[in-house]
């Protein structure tokens, strides 16, 4: 495996023309490509990420979802590198069975996202380079979303995009989520089935512009019967 | 190695520390110390893994003493080099009942190190009865974030708050990760601040009334959100007085434009 710097820095090609003494150090983060997004209704949360995993010009794998499941009402999604996502995701389904044990009761997502603001800063010079998004149900049944960056700043948001597409997804959901920067526009809450239709649309239009987002949609849906997954395919090229 | 007020020190992991010089520089010794402080320094000059990612940076917030308490002021846009990742951040974080922190510098430290504050200083009103006064608290956080001086960690943080007690009366403090902790009657912190602190010098006396230190607050913040690329979005603005903070309407940028384009009309 190669590590990403000899393709100059995650998510960067190298030059092909020699231009001069080069050092290639030994990075320890690799750029895995994806993008995640969660959205939060009304009594629904949903968070949906493609499935492809890659590095550099190469896909490792078609079918590596990045929605993990962490409690009846809470699912993370987990972009960037995907060691560390691997190992944040251990890391935390261990500490909500602790917690279980000790408190006798299953972490509400508000605490989830507490407590995981807490493991990412304990790296604080030495992160985890994952982008994380926390989608579920909060004590009173309504959505939430929490959004990281990878030290562990965190707040709660109604929707949320991270991952390599997040900067192409994001103005797209300020403006059909959030109705932002239309006029004369009336705001309807939205629906689950309308935020289901949009999440795939979303992706699909990633999909046609983001190298490393495609092969397939994980889309799981949160409700206080539980969560529902469902797989849609994107473009494989 | 327990740090006094983290759970692991996250200095520890992942630091190359440097070689050892043959001629013997002394390893640096445990400092013995009370248990509120960290047990051992690492090197500060050893180097750390070069990181993939931007961190959050840029920002206008300011805050003065004027005779209605304390007001504090700041923007909500965080940036990540060049890419807003939030337009509605909070860079304003109650500590406690009394106490407000403006925030500037790594969004994540400065709430990280918010919260440990406010868990400190809530054991030391357990422990002794009353509240630490602002000062009490701005040294609290310079000493906790001493040991990560020459580090990259960066905050720099105003704490305004209302003592009581029998020293009773507002108080600010300015606190950076780089050590320095002043008090003062007006400060702005961040990108944004030259601009704020032209409108705040010119217009900010102790005799202001609420509403015209609330209004002199927000027009600081949005001529620096005017000027400033990594300053924008909406004016949060919060006011200490003896009986605790309030929050004030947060305003959007663009709602201020019209009115301070109407007050002074362009040519």
């Amino acid at each position: 495996m190669l590590s990403a710097q000899s393709f100059g820095g995650p998510g960067k090609m190298k030059e092909y023309h020699y231009t001069g003494a080069v050092e290639n150090r030994f990075s320890p983060y690799a750029f895995n490509g994806g993008t995640v997004l969660a959205v939060a209704g009304e009594d629904f949360a949903i968070v949906a990420s493609d499935t492809r995993l890659s590095e550099g010009y190469s896909i490792h794998s078609r079918d590596s979802p990045k929605c993990y499941k962490l409690t009846d009402t809470t699912v993370i999604g987990c972009s960037g590198f995907h060691g560390d996502c691997l190992t944040l995701t251990k890391i935390i389904d261990a500490r909500l069975k602790m917690y279980k044990h000790s408190n006798n009761k299953t972490m509400t997502s508000g605490a989830i996202a507490a407590m995981l603001s807490t493991i990412l800063y304990g790296r604080r010079f030495f992160p985890y380079y994952v982008y994380n998004i926390i989608g579920g149900l909060d004590e009173e049944g309504k959505g939430a979303v929490y959004s990281f960056d990878p030290v562990g700043s965190y707040q709660r948001d109604t929707y949320k995009a991270g991952g390599s597409a997040s900067a192409m997804l994001q103005p797209l959901l300020d403006n059909q989520i959030g109705f932002k920067n239309m006029e004369g526009v009336q705001h309807v809450p939205l629906t689950q089935e309308k935020a289901v239709q949009l999440v795939k649309d979303v992706f699909i239009s990633a999909a046609e512009r983001d190298v490393y987002t495609g092969d397939a949609l994980r889309i799981c849906i949160v409700t206080k019967e539980g969560i529902n997954e469902q797989t849609i395919p994107l473009r494989k090229d | 190695v327990r740090c006094g007020y983290l759970e692991e020190s996250p200095i520890q992991f992942g630091q190359i520390s440097a070689p050892k010089t043959s001629s013997g520089i002394p390893s640096e010794e445990p400092l013995s110390s009370p248990s509120s402080l960290p047990a051992s320094f690492p090197f500060a000059s050893s180097e750390s893994v070069p990181l993939p990612f931007p961190m959050g940076h840029g920002t206008t917030t300011l805050a003065f003493l004027f005779q209605g308490g304390v007001l504090a002021a700041a923007d909500t846009r965080s940036s990540c080099s060049g890419l807003v990742a939030c337009p509605a951040a909070q860079k304003i974080l109650p500590i406690h009942s009394h106490l407000v922190g403006t925030t500037s510098g790594t969004s994540a430290d400065c709430a990280l190190w918010k919260r440990i504050l406010s868990r400190e200083l809530r054991l030391y009103q357990l422990r002794h009865g009353r509240r630490l006064s602002t000062g009490g608290a701005a040294k609290l956080l310079s000493h906790m974030l001493h040991p990560f001086k020459g580090t990259e960690l960066c905050v720099a943080a105003t704490l305004c708050g209302w003592d009581g007690g029998d020293f009773s009366g507002p108080g600010l403090f300015y606190v950076c990760s780089d050590g320095t902790r002043l008090e003062g009657k007006l400060f702005s912190v961040g990108s944004g601040s030259p601009y704020a602190y032209s409108i705040l010098d010119q217009g900010v006396r102790w005799g202001l009334t609420v509403e015209e230190a609330t209004s002199i607050a927000r027009e600081a913040v949005y001529r620096a959100t005017h000027r400033d690329a990594y300053s924008g979005n909406f004016v949060d603005i919060y006011h200490v007085t003896p009986n605790g903070w309030t929050r004030r309407t947060s305003l959007d940028v663009h709602h201020l434009i019209m009115i301070f384009s109407m007050l002074f009309p362009c040519p």
